[in-house]
């Protein structure tokens, strides 16, 4: 396979590589970093990709797997402070949000939440993929993903309401 | 769209059951500014939602230095067989040549040894000789007792 074609089956997909990575890992340089690492394990394996059913399945699983090992081995390397101090400036997301506070308020809402609804409400509320598709993923019955989606949204939900009743939002 | 047909939708996504294309008509009512208003609240999710997607990954990605890299252990491979090649061969002359060295070296100590023992052999049979005329001095002792004691 060629780099052209390689980067044209890659290409689609790998902003939601770095969305999800940053969703886990939150650090917008971290999330960079590990898209890079995906992209490049993915370009390795490029002899084997044709046999892939689903690249971009495959991919997310990647991701997933790989953001949750440098989680945990964040977190036996003791990192974890300097990891909940990050405060993200001039992303592009955050200054074009910036007028409507409540609507950011969801992104920290969501960083509350387990790993797991955290990684199911990405996919299906910014991601789009089917329940089916993210069961594959992330290696869950599908029945799971459904339940874990339903109590991701409705803690959103909960929190948010609680930001506006207190009139923080 | 009708605010009833919304509300039962909010109510099915948050149970986890409106399909992509039912998220997809709250996420276009919730986008524009008429919410009503026991609605407002679940606003900036949704809002949230469709801008999040908005992101993008942004770096360069460096596919070339990987390629050179691996291009390059493959080359240090076959230049690594080459020298072993090579070192093998040096090995095997320069080895055939001292065993030979050897070879040489054993025949000249065993024609040595051989000399040393033809010379061994001269001088036992010239020390028999001496014994032989010792033995006539004998007799001649012997000879010498008789006369005296007569």
């Amino acid at each position: 396979m060629q780099q052209s074609e390689f980067l044209n089956v890659v290409m689609p997909f790998k902003d939601k590589l770095y969305r999800l990575a940053k969703r886990l890992l939150v650090s917008k340089e971290e999330a960079e970093d590990a898209t890079q690492e995906i992209l490049l394990k993915l370009w390795s394996k490029k002899k084997s990709m044709e046999t892939y059913k689903n690249v971009e399945a495959f991919a997310m699983t990647m991701t997933k797997n790989f953001c949750l090992d440098r989680l945990k081995s964040k977190q036996a390397g003791n990192l974890k402070l300097v990891h909940s101090n990050y405060q993200e400036k001039g992303s592009q997301l955050q200054t074009q949000l910036e007028a409507k506070d409540s609507v950011s308020w969801v992104e920290k809402i969501m960083q509350d939440l387990p790993e797991q609804q955290k990684m199911v409400l990405q996919l299906r509320d910014i991601e789009e993929y089917t329940n089916d598709e993210i069961a594959a993923m992330l290696d869950m019955q599908p029945t799971a993903v459904r339940v874990a989606l339903s109590r991701a949204r409705k803690t959103v939900r909960e929190k948010l309401v609680q930001k506006h009743n207190y009139g923080i939002g | 769209m009708e605010l009833d047909k919304i509300e039962k939708l909010v109510e099915k996504y948050f149970e986890a059951s409106t399909t992509i294309a039912e998220e997809e008509t709250l996420k276009e009512y919730f986008s524009q500014d008429a919410v009503a208003k026991h609605l407002e609240q679940y606003a900036p999710m949704f809002q949230y939602f469709s801008g999040a997607k908005d992101e993008r990954f942004t770096k360069q990605l460096k596919l070339e230095n990987s390629i050179s890299k691996t291009t390059k252990s493959k080359f240090n491979f076959k230049w690594l067989s080459v020298a072993a090649v090579a070192l093998l061969t040096i090995g095997i002359y320069f080895g055939n040549d001292y065993r030979l060295q050897a070879e040489e070296e054993r025949i000249a100590t065993e024609f040595a040894y051989q000399e040393t023992k033809k010379a061994l052999n001269l001088l036992a049979e010239n020390f028999n000789k001496g014994t032989e005329k010792v033995a006539y001095l004998n007799h001649f002792e012997q000879t010498k007792q008789k006369i005296y004691n007569e």
